[in-house]
């Protein structure tokens, strides 16, 4: 994975997990590597690595069992909820970027609908 | 804990490191950083008990550095140190003897995942494949300390992601790894602090989640901000 350097490296691995989660590579109740297999995996340091779990914990997009290892939620509600936030977060990064080069709203709706690619 | 306490050595005409005050805790790996010449390299060799400070002391839980830390420290040097009629399997046997905390199985794991085969002559090995066997014999011993001089120098792509991953492999929260390097984007993901070292003196010292959090800054953008022209020593 490529890391933008200067933002914390531990957010854009939650990012990555949670868009695993939302898009159904991981699912449900699937066990998540331990916290050195995640710093093997992503190339990252051990403790990025046990900040990574501390933050989906956190938001609820993991769970502990104790001893056990580190879970997928199980919670299909709240999966639906990262889903909607990542697609908004996604919107308006696309929707600035296309404000910042004068194109309206409407515009860019017009020009995604005309898109060879849908 | 090592400590680096106004550790200062000096060689006719010159003063290699210049009174360096900090120190590193166990569960991190540190990016030692800094320009060629700036005293990273003697700084390590300190550490090992290879040189001795001209004045101030290096102390390792406490204790000053001496024969019984050396046991405790893993030191990779940055210029090739096998005899030419080596094969790989005789480097092993070699640190075997040297070293109680060698373990002659995790040395054959590591080189047979880097695809070095232990027949090989040292003297017939490319650069790549010579910088990862010094960092496989080096992570084959179970140390408290890794001191790693410029393991990533003069390796292409695929042997640098094995050698981080051998490195992030044996990283505990018990033992402490240090790596120095110019190559300072590659260590970005896999440091989690930054000792600076700015013409022989300790020049800052910062973990790096929180330079990105709290300043947006990358390891890059600080070493650029203490080495860049213009560059103030913040110490």
């Amino acid at each position: 994975m490529q890391y933008d350097s200067k933002a914390p490296i531990y957010l854009q691995v939650v990012n990555a997990i949670k868009a695993d989660i939302v898009n159904g590579t991981l699912k449900c109740g699937d066990k998540l590597p331990s916290g050195r297999d995640l710093a093997m995996q992503y190339t990252i340091n051990p403790n990025t690595s046990a900040r990574v779990y501390q933050e989906l914990e956190a938001q609820g997009a993991c769970f502990t069992k104790r001893g056990m290892g580190t879970y997928v939620t199980e919670d299909t509600e709240m999966i639906k909820k990262f889903k909607e936030e990542m697609a908004e977060e996604a919107l308006s990064v696309f929707l600035r970027s296309m404000k910042e080069l004068g194109i309206t709203t409407d515009e860019s709706i017009e020009m995604v609908r005309s898109h060879p690619k849908i | 804990m090592l400590e680096s306490i106004e550790v200062t050595k000096k060689f006719v005409g010159k003063t290699a490191v210049d009174s360096a005050t900090f120190t590193l805790e166990p569960g991190h790996i540190y990016a030692l950083l800094g320009p060629n010449g700036s005293g990273k390299t003697t700084w390590m060799k300190m550490v090992t008990g290879l040189i001795k400070p001209t004045s101030g002391y290096i102390m390792y839980d406490s204790k000053p550095i001496g024969i019984q830390s050396r046991k405790e420290i893993a030191y990779m040097a940055t210029e090739p140190y096998f005899y030419d009629w080596m094969t790989i399997k005789d480097v092993g046997k070699y640190y075997e003897d040297f070293f109680e905390d060698f373990s002659l199985s995790r040395f054959n794991e590591l080189i047979s995942r880097m695809e070095l085969s232990e027949k090989l002559k040292t003297k017939n090995l490319s650069s790549g494949m010579s910088a990862k066997l010094k960092v496989a014999v080096t992570m084959a011993r179970n140390a408290k300390i890794y001191l790693l001089d410029e393991p990533l120098n003069g390796i292409d792509l695929i042997a640098r992601d094995d050698v981080m991953k051998t490195m992030l492999e044996s990283a505990s929260p018990e033992n402490i790894l240090v790596i120095s390097s110019h190559l300072v984007e590659e260590l970005e993901s896999v440091v989690d602090r930054a000792i600076f070292i700015k013409d022989s003196h300790f020049a800052g010292l910062f973990d790096l989640e929180e330079l990105r959090q709290s300043e947006g800054m990358s390891i890059a953008d600080k070493y650029r901000e203490i080495f860049g022209h213009g560059g103030q020593i913040n110490a």
